[in-house]
């Protein structure tokens, strides 16, 4: 089935109210770029992230080495953009599998009085721990890899999830159109799958993007502390990790890729900010 | 009231139960044996079998959780493996640097906060609220490891303003301390303020819609008396509400900056405990970090009672 003009035009109406404001435009641009270069880069040029060159060791930011080198000579700008693909890549999966997970726990929670203080307890459990301490525990048990940092991530932030989700649902339980759906009998999963789900996707994609830009920086952190991704993989925390002694020598070596973070992290909030503004016009007046 | 307190005091021993039975399956599934570790590469197969019965870790699993929790009601967190002492006394000595740096970045951040946020809310949808909304979500946004770096590269190797790292030794005043924690004082100060800002600024326009707001401006009172007198008293419970889940947050959350800082915290004993599988200290650690937040919840919802008779009437 292909979407009808009236869709396009409505998408039209939509994203023009979204990037009303500057800044989330600003925001989208800076998302819509730096996934780009990710996907694109490692395509059009073959240069090895991972090249060694004992000769160029720790040059300062020049004319051939835009960003400098690092403590092996390997050239940091070229590991900030193959960088990208593995921290968008962690963002990504972790908010997707949270968001998934998040909902359906949070969903049942919410619908299912029986399921509620159950789920909810052990929700409560796993939010008494601070989500970089759970993140190590998680790790240290998995192991240290790059799909083990992400199943982590997942774990620690699901119960985040299915709490806003919990909350929504328990208010769209009581409305009026869920009670209609019953009394004409519709059968439960459809009532959740037609009836509640739709009304949900404003806290869920406001969440995703949040989650994607948390999971960027706890990979940054877990990487730090050395229970996050291997330090052969260039992800934008794997490199400030790597270049910690040379910070007072080479100080260019750990600012980049934390320049790249920061960037893509508040990029990634705005846009949730602006997706908040757009789904939810009272919350924007109140709060 | 009675009725409420009581079922939000069942819902947290239930909530510390399940926290004490994820700590066990969390520590008991990793991987990597604390004996082996412990005695080197030169014990015998016999040498580890006889630590392990020492250390009762050769039991099945429910008889060691079983153990663990008949210890732990007799407020007996355990014995580390790597460390020859009581887990509660390894984390004694490592609560005051982890306790004063929460207390100090929580000063910090509401030092920072409460002022933003206010200005936020008094002037919404100004250049000023949109400036403040801005740096909030930037504060969300940068990594504290790297914030730490960047601050020793700027006030201890190039200024030379503070120290770049550790406690200082034992003898050190408490000026000597505090002069060690400002940085890492300051990256979690700040990085936390922006919770703290979203969240006065929040409840501040709550409060500015209400009622006896209209009321006090209806009857000419000075917008200055206002804010101060009805608004700011009226949102303060909340924000006092967030500084303390704040505080209690920090407690467990300040491992990366610990270890940026190299300060001797409850964070940097977590964080080796885990390196080297020292089971008891990280199941004591957890416990007490998940418990400390639990009971500081707990406070928060009896205070709110006390102060706010609504939340019992509410409450199902």
């Amino acid at each position: 089935m292909n979407p009808s003009p009236s869709f396009w035009h409505r998408l039209r109406a939509v994203l023009r109210r979204l990037f009303a404001r500057k800044v989330v435009l600003a925001a989208a641009i800076v998302i819509t770029l730096v996934a780009s270069i990710a996907v694109v880069f490692p395509w059009v040029s073959d240069a090895d992230p991972n090249a060694l060159s004992i000769s160029e060791r720790l040059r300062a930011p020049s004319g051939t080495h835009w960003a400098g080198t690092d403590e092996l000579g390997r050239d940091v700008l070229l590991r900030i953009v193959h960088g990208a693909r593995y921290s968008l890549l962690i963002g990504l999966v972790t908010a997707a599998g949270a968001v998934l997970l998040g909902t359906l726990l949070g969903m049942f929670a919410g619908f299912f009085r029986k399921l509620d203080a159950p789920l909810m307890r052990v929700v409560d459990a796993m939010m008494s721990f601070p989500d970089i301490l759970l993140g190590i525990a998680l790790v240290s048990i998995l192991g240290v890899s790059l799909w083990n940092v992400m199943l982590a991530l997942v774990i620690v932030y699901t119960p985040r999830v299915a709490r806003v989700v919990r909350a929504t649902t328990l208010v769209l339980r009581e409305l009026l159109f869920v009670d209609a759906a019953r009394a004409l009998g519709v059968r439960t999963h459809l009532i959740l799958w037609r009836h509640i789900l739709p009304n949900l996707m404003s806290p869920i994609l406001v969440q995703v993007t949040f989650i994607f830009a948390y999971a960027i920086l706890a990979e940054a952190g877990l990487s730090f502390l050395g229970v996050g991704v291997p330090p052969d993989i260039p992800t934008w925390g794997t490199m400030i990790a790597g270049s910690l002694d040379y910070a007072d020598k080479a100080f260019w070596t750990i600012f980049a890729p934390g320049v790249a973070i920061v960037l893509t992290a508040l990029s990634l909030q705005m846009l949730g900010d602006g997706v908040r503004d757009l789904l939810d016009p009272k919350l924007k007046k109140t709060v | 009231m009675m009725r409420f307190l009581l079922k939000r005091l069942g819902g947290a021993v239930v909530v510390l139960a399940l926290v004490a039975v994820l700590v066990f399956c969390l520590t008991r599934l990793a991987s990597g044996d604390p004996v082996a570790l412990l005695l080197g590469d030169q014990a015998t197969a016999a040498d580890i079998a006889q630590a392990r019965a020492q250390y009762g870790l050769d039991q099945p699993l429910p008889v060691q959780f079983g153990l663990w929790v008949g210890e732990l009601l007799q407020g007996n967190l355990g014995q580390s493996l790597f460390l020859q002492r009581p887990v509660a006394q390894a984390l004694l000595e490592r609560a005051e640097p982890t306790l004063f740096l929460a207390l100090f970045a929580v000063g910090i951040a509401a030092l920072v906060g409460v002022p933003c946020g206010m200005a936020a809310a008094v002037w919404r949808g100004s250049a000023t609220d949109q400036a403040v909304s801005g740096v909030a979500m930037l504060g969300a946004s940068v990594p504290s490891f790297w914030l730490g770096l960047i601050l020793i590269q700027l006030f201890a190797v190039k200024l030379g303003w503070f120290p770049a790292s550790g406690y200082g030794d034992p003898t050190a005043t408490l000026g000597e301390r505090l002069s060690h924690l400002m940085l890492p004082a300051l990256v979690l100060g700040l990085l936390n303020s922006a919770l703290i800002i979203r969240f006065t600024r929040a409840s501040m326009l709550d409060i500015l819609g209400e009622d006896y707001v209209r009321t006090a401006r209806a009857k000419g009172l000075p917008e200055g008396t206002i804010m101060v007198k009805h608004v700011l008293r009226n949102a303060l419970v909340p924000i006092v509400t967030v500084l303390g889940l704040t505080m209690a947050l920090m407690i467990g959350g300040t491992v990366v900056t610990e270890t940026v800082f190299n300060l001797p915290g409850v964070g940097n004993l977590v964080v080796r405990a885990v390196l080297r599988r020292d089971y008891p200290v990280i199941q004591g650690t957890l416990l007490v970090i998940a418990a400390i937040y639990v009971f500081i919840n707990l406070a928060i919802d009896f205070l709110y009672t006390l102060v706010d008779p609504r939340i019992r009437l509410e409450a199902p």
